[in-house]
């Protein structure tokens, strides 16, 4: 064996034989620095003769282009070893639980999220919504209303009242939404079509009535809106809300002093078990009234009742919400019990649309 | 309005069957409520007791042997004083429901003795408050058959609920009268026979005081003599039984009884205890008047009385008097039957507090054209009950004649209810209906009778011919299709009103929704309380008073779900505030609250740290996170320090635009606050009034405009300044921003250190400032001289002085 392949062989060992970076620099340079001994023997080019240096010259170059390769290729794998070394040294547990996405533990309130529900059915046939006070007049609530002073139908509504004031005048809380009807006539020239949510007070509590409520009252007024067409926007309504095909609705004759004729409209459902089902069973709930505007409230709204004519209808907004979604309990809705709103809210994304379904 | 089938059937004539009539009922707008076909009924059976001995141990009981008719006699163990071998009554077998103890009778072993059932009382069967013995019925009772179709227990009865329009409805003929409009039969209500009387009433009836002429326009008088009052028929007593009301004697029953079957309410007086002749009149305040219920009433001068000379005798329309009322004894008794006014009578009765049978109907409009022969009808039942001898009827006033006459052309049913009836079929229902129709053409002249008071007009005319042809026969139409694509329908407002819920709750937090009326110190504590907010009649003395902001009621409700274990809380609510009584002082607010450590990103304990407590600056984020989702850049309103008194003075804030508008405020809650709503914190909160929000103005069309961006690198300098401690972070944030409003784009705090080493009343705010220039990068020179800008510009305006 030739010296040459004697140092190359010895220098291949210390390259493999380095264990770290600094190993291998170290060999570098003791092969290949200013006083390596492939440069060493690389300066001894210069004394030889041409010949020598014809044949000495390719072997120390081939020499030293092999060292260099391989010290690159021990590098690289010095290299890797190290990162996977340090990466092992950084391994966590994933498996630890992260922080909620605040979009995930936000809640609706499922009155808000009916409203809007209501909202897109609604917009889709053509209604605007309307608003009016909590605070009402006797006026916009009863006598405008065609609820004559004294009348035993005033007593239907059990009305909170606040104190008289210095002219005599006595505000009430408004016990139904049907005062926006008027509200809306006075300013609105028809065709109208309106819905009306808001919230309605009685002075009634138990489990499915409640001093504080929400009701949705819708108004159509034109020149030939009748009956039928009432019938057909409410089943529309109710299939759509529900979001059951086969609705099945009863509409019977009744009173509402603003209404003439009045209806009230029952729903087809099963109640044997805990939860209200639609669209099977033998059971009629009563969910709504409505009936053709009376001629008196028209009039007093400055309407002819010979030209003008159309539909109303009022409609608890908790209480469809309890149907839909299984809520057996009125009185809770209002008690902001952070358990309750968990189970029964919904997501801020949850936004109901026609499109996309109403509850996804 | 309950009634029995039979009692119908006295009116009616039909095969149709209760499930038909029941279903006929409400689909004419008689909304049955409740049927009892009195099914609990029919388990007890008639059983004779064939032998009664005394029980082995115990001194009360006996031991019986009873034959249900069956030929198989049981034993059964009775406590009954008047069980006795013999008794033929009511048994009820092991598994029977007894109605009137609410128990489902078993086996029963009764101190050894085994026991196969029961003899019954009246109580335990609930047809009676009797509990002395077990019913004794008499000899001839049919041992083994059912005992209800022996006592009329087997009658159905129907509950109705009659809408305040339907006074006509309040008696079982007028329902009959319906009924066999809609075809479900014939009617078939007995004609009144009139009274002969003999001789003239004695008792006048003096109308001629204030007001009574209007508020009484008839009153008819009989007297009849020598009646033999006492328990009335066995027939009648069922009747009234069945629908709640408890017989009292003949006399009294006969009144109840008409009150129900024709829907006309009689009174009676004791003759022998009416002094002199009788005046309708106002009462005077000061006469107190002792009523049949027992109370004491003192009628004002709104309320008219039946007077004699002693004095009130008779709340009008409404009740009779203690002490002239009819007992065992009366031998002579005056009926009255009479017209009152509805108005006057409600009025009455709910300033009095006083409901009954005939306030209900008086106030509802009795049939006028009845008032004499329901004078009649009475009498006729009193002669035949009580026998006796009349005098004639005597009228005070004069019987009010029906004279509304309706203009009804035929077209209106179609116009109304899409559904044409033709001329023909709309007089034969109105007949039916007992309506007078004339002039059979394209118009129908509609004489209403004195019975349906609730008929005014063409449309109360349709919804009687549509109630009665079944609503049924009403196809749905669909409501035409306004236009292609749907519009905008929101109005501004209601857009906020949803995305300041949706963005809420995106962050985390839940919403409520409470009541608007709140204690009144939780009221006053939050700026309102006024005299004029409170509710004359809460339903709760805790729910007094509308509510001037939201935070009271979430405060509440924090407390609520504090006592409940949830102490980490973020809840907000969108609704309205009430600042006075004008629909402009009703605000629409979004308010929210944070509790314990219920922050944006983080809450409670984790194993990467512990949240911190909530502090003013999430809830300053939540609320001007409320003002970007109405649609304004929360980067151009004012923060000024400090806010109302139920926040922290230190730690609060008010959000403005310019110097007046406030659009919201938030902060971390007095103590004093927390307090008086019985809450621990940390609690934070804000409150957005966004009405005040300006509506952004409408533009011509959507387009965002060209965006321009600068092709040169951002250069950031950083600065630290010293200054007072009070300096308000706002002032250096403008000063800075002030050096050059072209090139500096973007001032940050992204340090604040206080501390013994720079001061006690000293901070440092270190700040970071972005310039952008647009078309050539800047040299050193002109960095130097924004730099020196900012620095003499912050120690210009708050003192601020570059930290060494």
């Amino acid at each position: 064996m030739s010296d040459i392949e004697t140092l190359e062989n010895s220098i291949m060992v210390e390259i493999d034989g380095a264990e770290d970076e600094n190993a291998l620099e170290a060999v570098r340079v003791a092969a290949l620095g200013k006083k390596g001994s492939i440069s060493a023997q690389m300066k001894t080019l210069g004394k030889m003769s041409p010949e020598e240096r014809h044949t000495m010259g390719p072997l120390l170059n081939g020499l030293k282009a092999r060292a260099t390769e391989a010290i690159n290729t021990r590098k690289d794998v010095l290299k890797r070893a190290g990162i996977e070394m340090r990466l092992a040294s950084e391994r966590v547990d994933v498996t630890l639980p992260v922080r909620p996405n605040p979009l995930e533990v936000g809640r609706i309130h499922p009155i808000s999220q009916v409203m809007d529900e209501i909202t897109a059915i609604f917009s889709d046939m053509g209604f605007s919504v309307a608003e009016g006070p909590d605070i009402e007049t006797d006026y916009y609530n009863f006598t405008a209303l065609n609820f004559p002073e004294g009348h035993p139908a005033r007593e239907m509504h059990d009305t909170f009242f606040f104190n008289s004031d210095k002219n005599g005048e006595r505000r009430v809380l408004r016990t139904h939404t049907s005062p926006v009807q008027i509200r809306t006539m006075e300013v609105q020239k028809p065709p109208i079509r309106i819905v009306i949510p808001g919230k309605t007070y009685r002075q009634d509590s138990d489990a499915t009535h409640s001093a504080m409520f929400h009701q949705l009252e819708g108004l159509v007024i034109d020149e030939k809106t009748n009956i039928a067409n009432l019938k057909w926007t409410l089943l529309e309504f109710c299939k759509a809300f529900f979001e059951v095909d086969n609705i099945d609705l009863r509409f019977r004759p009744s009173f509402f002093p603003f209404t003439e004729p009045s209806l009230e409209v029952d729903i087809k459902c099963d109640r044997s078990g805990a939860e209200v089902k639609f669209g099977q069973g033998e059971d009629w709930m009563e969910i709504l009234g409505s009936g053709m505007v009376h001629p008196n409230v028209l009039r007093g709204a400055g309407l002819d009742p010979d030209v003008y004519q159309g539909f109303a209808w009022g409609i608890g907004i908790d209480r469809i919400a309890m149907l839909k979604y299984g809520m057996p309990d009125l009185r809770p809705f209002f008690e902001a019990d952070q358990r309750w709103i968990n189970h029964y809210g919904f997501r801020p994304l949850d936004m109901p649309t026609l499109f996309g379904g109403l509850s996804g | 309005m309950k009634f029995t089938l039979s009692w119908l059937k006295d009116h009616l004539e039909t095969d149709a069957s209760l499930d038909d009539i029941v279903e006929t009922l409400t689909m004419i707008g008689l909304e049955v409520e409740e049927i009892d076909t009195r099914e609990a009924y029919k388990p007890f059976t008639i059983a004779k007791v064939l032998s009664a001995k005394q029980h082995p141990d115990a001194d009360k009981l006996q031991v019986l042997s009873v034959d249900k008719g069956d030929g198989d006699p049981i034993q059964v163990v009775c406590g009954a004083p008047n069980a006795r071998a013999g008794l033929i009554g009511a048994f009820a077998g092991p598994g029977t429901y007894v109605p009137g103890i609410d128990v489902t009778l078993g086996v029963g072993n009764i101190r050894g003795v085994e026991s196969h059932g029961m003899m019954c009382s009246e109580h335990e069967l609930n047809i009676s408050d009797n509990h002395d013995g077990i019913i004794d019925l008499p000899e001839d009772a049919p041992v083994g058959a059912v005992f209800a179709d022996y006592a009329g227990l087997n009658d159905p009865i129907i509950e109705i609920g009659i809408t305040p329009n339907r006074p006509d409805a309040l008696g079982v003929a007028g329902i009959a009268k319906d009924l066999a409009a809609a075809g479900l039969g014939k009617i078939i209500t007995p004609e009144v026979p009139s009274v002969e009387g003999k001789g003239p009433c004695p008792v006048s009836v003096d109308l001629t005081s204030d007001g009574a002429a209007e508020f009484c326009p008839a009153f008819g008088l009989r007297l009849i003599r020598n009646v033999k009052n006492g328990p009335s028929p066995k027939w009648m007593q069922q009747r009234l039984k069945a629908i709640g009301l408890r017989p009292i004697s003949a006399l009294v029953d006969i009144t109840n009884y008409v009150t129900f079957d024709r829907g006309r309410p009689l009174h009676v007086f004791d003759a022998d205890k009416v002094a002199g002749n009788l005046s309708v009149r106002r009462g005077t305040g000061a006469e107190e008047f002792l009523g049949l219920d027992g109370k004491i009433y003192k009628p004002g001068k709104d309320h008219f009385v039946i007077a004699d000379d002693k004095g009130p005798e008779s709340l009008a329309g409404i009740m009779g008097g203690e002490a002239s009322g009819c007992s065992d004894d009366t031998v002579n008794v005056l009926v009255e039957s009479a017209l009152w006014d509805p108005l006057t009578v409600a009025k009455t009765g709910r300033e009095l507090g006083v409901i009954t049978d005939a306030r209900y109907r008086f106030e509802r409009g009795v049939d006028p054209a009845f008032n004499m022969p329901g004078l009649d009808f009475g009498s006729n039942l009193v002669l035949e009950l009580c026998g006796g001898e009349p005098t004639d009827g005597m009228l005070a006033g004069e019987v009010p004649e029906p004279n509304l006459t309706i203009e009804y052309p035929v077209s209106e049913a179609a116009r109304l209810t899409g559904v044409a009836v033709s001329a023909e079929e709309s007089a034969d229902i109105l007949n039916r209906l007992g309506f007078g129709v004339s002039g059979i053409g394209d118009t129908l002249t509609v004489h209403v009778p004195g019975n349906r008071p609730d008929v005014h007009g063409k449309a109360d005319i349709v919804e009687e011919i549509m109630r009665i042809r079944g609503i049924n026969n009403i196809e749905p139409q669909p409501l035409p299709a306004m236009g292609a694509v749907g519009q905008k329908i929101l109005t501004t407002g209601q857009v906020r009103t949803r995305n300041s819920r949706r963005s809420l709750a995106a962050r985390g937090m839940s919403e409520a929704v409470c009541y608007s009326f709140i204690p009144k110190t939780h009221a006053e504590a939050f700026g309102g309380g006024a005299p004029e907010l409170a509710l004359s009649n809460p339903i709760a003395s805790d729910m007094s008073d509308m509510r001037p902001s939201l935070l009271p009621s979430l405060l509440a409700a924090a407390k609520r779900n504090v006592d409940r274990g949830t102490g980490d809380l973020a809840i907000f609510e969108v609704s309205h505030v009430y600042h006075g009584m004008e629909p402009n002082d009703q605000k629409r607010a979004a308010s929210g609250i944070r509790r314990g450590t219920a922050r944006l990103e983080e809450s409670g304990r984790a194993w990467s740290g512990n949240a911190a407590p909530v502090s003013w600056s999430d809830a300053k984020e939540d609320a001007l996170a409320v003002i970007s989702a109405c649609g304004m850049d929360a980067s151009k309103v004012q923060i000024e320090a400090g806010g109302p008194d139920w926040y922290h003075p230190g730690r609060s804030g008010t959000i403005k635009l310019g110097p007046k508008v406030v659009l919201g405020t938030f902060g971390e809650f007095h103590p004093m606050t927390l307090e008086l709503i019985d809450v621990s914190g940390p609690l934070c909160g804000f409150e957005v009034f966004f009405d005040a929000i300006p509506t952004p103005k409408a533009k011509a069309n959507r387009s965002k405009g060209v965006l321009t961006v600068s092709p040169l690198q951002p250069v950031k300098r950083d600065f630290a300044f010293i200054m007072d401690k009070t300096v308000e972070a706002t002032l250096v944030l403008r000063a800075a921003n002030g050096a050059d409003k072209k090139l500096i784009s973007d001032v940050k705090i992204f340090d604040l250190f206080e501390g013994a080493s720079i001061g006690e009343d000293k901070k440092s705010l270190a700040i970071e400032v972005t310039l952008q220039p647009m078309d050539k990068s800047l040299t050193d020179d002109e960095i130097e001289a924004i730099s020196n800008k900012v620095i003499e510009n912050i120690g210009k305006t708050v003192g601020g002085v570059l930290r060494g």
